[in-house]
């Protein structure tokens, strides 16, 4: 076999960039595939969690009427759900650097963001995942999608870009952090706020008013309330654009974070 | 020869710790230069530094002819990297790891494929190429990183400590993996604690003690340089070793060190014509001996010499 000699290139372009970012995305999309136990996180702790909000206090919270209290219940969960498979990302990212497979990445000829942006992607399929379980698993329980198919493959598609625009906090983390155990540590302080100080699990006007303030606005709220929308009818716009807005922010202020850190980390 | 690695006085700190303090290293295109030194010595700075992972904070170099820190892309298209900081992928199986790597050097599908299996091949990986790397022994795992750093055919390949942990088997076959790479005019720089690594694999030996260059050379060179070389005489009669000793002290001046098992006597001789003036002497005495010769110290001699010393001048 004869191979050209390689002519030595002094920077890597942006379409390269992009490949190798796609080749290291399949790394973890392969990785996934072949050990699904992966996915447990993403899955079973969703599912157990909407059981115990559905039959142990579904009926408390929602008067007594567990049907009606799943139908807000479940869309809700498909943020809060992607809120937390977003932990991964950064997990994921950490490990790769303790275990030395990111210096072998940097030894070689790609884009330094590269990496990052291949563990970014590789967590799609977590996300996917995780989205569309539960809502099969609530199908399974009795909600009732009042809209139509493509309208819920919308809120699915919704959910997973919203995990990978916050999914650049967790990145960001990774980053900082010295072991991959202290990433869930960290980002439980952001975790969960954002999760249960929303509209997920209660109606915001029994909360008190400060706290109303922050569960209305915030984005887990919001996400909610556009897949409530695309799932069981109802208005879509405001909140749409509402979300649309933090993802944009999310991804503006920890994407240039997550990669000075990352530069700042590997020198 | 042009030199396929240059660095001259690589300087980096990490707050008060001064992991490299001015070396420089030459290692000639095709040689195999061999940086030891013990634990914390800064070796592993050194090949983070020429394999663009690291920036120094002063000193520059060069790697086959690129600056690490103008031109980091065309100096990590020439290069491979092993060791404890490189790594493979152990939830992936060896041959995934080694398309994978192939992909990012932006080869087709079709001959990274290609490229991987000729590669578990050649390291004795094939039978185990499926399964994740997290099942592989050791050895395999140490071949498989080697493999990893060689998917690109690079032409310098930095090997940082790459027999440590491993049984003396494997070590062989790592070994004779690195001796055929150099035939095959890699330039190599292998780091290692272990001095017969060192004197078994390199052209050249650059010691390092502290972040500092203490000691380079040939591995025979090194040996003369430090302690040249050692007589060793035995006599026939263990009565006799007050004897010998009287006259080792005579014409050397020093001391002999005395092995009471063996009934040997050594002692550092500088000038080998010194050994035709103890046989005249013991000739003189009747003193026989079984055994009289001169013999280069052993590098793990030298090695204690050159760090020991450093150590008391320091302290």
């Amino acid at each position: 076999m004869t191979t050209a000699i390689a002519v030595p290139t002094t920077s890597v372009g942006p379409v390269k960039a992009l490949a190798h970012g796609m080749v290291l995305a399949g790394r973890n999309l392969r990785k996934t595939l072949k050990s699904p136990e992966q996915l447990l996180d993403v899955t079973i702790m969703p599912l157990i969690m909407l059981l115990m909000f559905v039959y142990l206090f579904g009926g408390a919270i929602g008067g007594g009427d567990r049907d009606a209290y799943l139908q807000m219940l479940l869309p809700g969960m498909m943020a809060q759900t992607i809120l937390f498979a977003t932990l991964g990302t950064g997990v994921g990212l950490c490990t790769d650097i303790t275990k030395g497979v990111f210096d072998r990445f940097r030894s070689m000829p790609i884009a330094r963001s590269a990496p990052l942006f291949g563990a970014v992607l590789g967590d799609v399929i977590r996300y996917v995942a995780s989205s569309s379980i539960l809502l099969v698993f609530g199908l399974i329980l009795g909600f009732d999608i009042t809209t139509d198919p493509a309208s819920a493959v919308l809120a699915v598609a919704m959910t997973v870009a919203f995990g990978l625009c916050l999914c650049w906090i967790s990145a960001w983390v990774g980053m900082l952090v010295k072991s991959p155990q202290a990433v869930p540590g960290v980002m439980v302080a952001f975790i969960m706020p954002l999760g249960f100080a929303s509209n997920v699990f209660v109606q915001t006007n029994t909360l008190p008013d400060w706290l109303k303030a922050f569960a209305d606005i915030q984005p887990v709220s919001l996400l909610a309330e556009v897949n409530r929308g695309l799932l069981t009818g109802g208005p879509v716009g405001g909140p749409l654009l509402g979300t649309l807005a933090w993802m944009a922010g999310f991804v503006a202020v920890f994407y240039p974070l997550a990669m000075v850190t990352y530069r700042r980390r590997m020198r | 020869m042009s030199n396929a690695i240059e660095a001259e006085g690589l300087v980096k700190r990490y707050g008060e710790t001064t992991a490299l303090d001015g070396v420089d290293l030459t290692v000639p295109a095709g040689k195999i230069l061999g940086v030891l030194g013990p634990n914390g010595a800064g070796k592993t700075t050194a090949v983070r530094i020429l394999a663009t992972l690291l920036r120094p904070d002063a000193g520059t170099a060069r790697v086959g002819g690129y600056d690490v820190l103008r031109d980091p892309v065309a100096v990590r298209g020439l290069i491979g990297l092993t060791g404890q900081y490189a790594s493979v992928d152990e939830d992936l199986s060896g041959r995934d790891n080694l398309v994978l790597i192939g992909r990012l050097l932006d080869m087709s599908k079709a001959d990274a494929r290609t490229r991987g299996a000729e590669l578990l091949a050649r390291f004795d990986l094939s039978e185990a190429a499926d399964r994740p790397v997290k099942t592989y022994s050791g050895g395999m795992r140490r071949r498989l990183d080697l493999a990893a750093s060689l998917v690109g055919r690079p032409r310098v390949l930095y090997l940082d400590e790459p027999t440590t942990g491993l049984d003396p088997h494997s070590r062989n076959e790592v070994w004779d993996i690195v001796r055929r790479l150099a035939d095959e005019g890699v330039t190599v720089l292998l780091t290692t604690q272990y001095l017969e690594e060192a004197d078994q694999l390199a052209d050249r030996i650059t010691v390092f003690d502290h972040g500092r260059v203490v000691a380079d050379g040939t591995p025979g060179e090194l040996k003369r340089k430090i302690s040249g070389q050692t007589l060793q005489v035995r006599p026939t009669n263990r009565d006799d070793i007050e004897i010998v000793a009287k006259i080792l002290l005579d014409l050397t001046g020093a001391q002999p060190s005395r092995d009471v098992d063996s009934g040997v006597l050594n002692t550092p001789v500088d000038d080998t014509m010194l050994v035709s003036a103890v046989i005249k002497r013991l000739d003189e005495a009747g003193v026989g001996v079984d055994e009289l010769g001169l013999r280069l110290a052993s590098l793990d001699e030298v090695f204690l010499a050159i760090t020991g010393s450093k150590e008391g001048a320091r302290a």
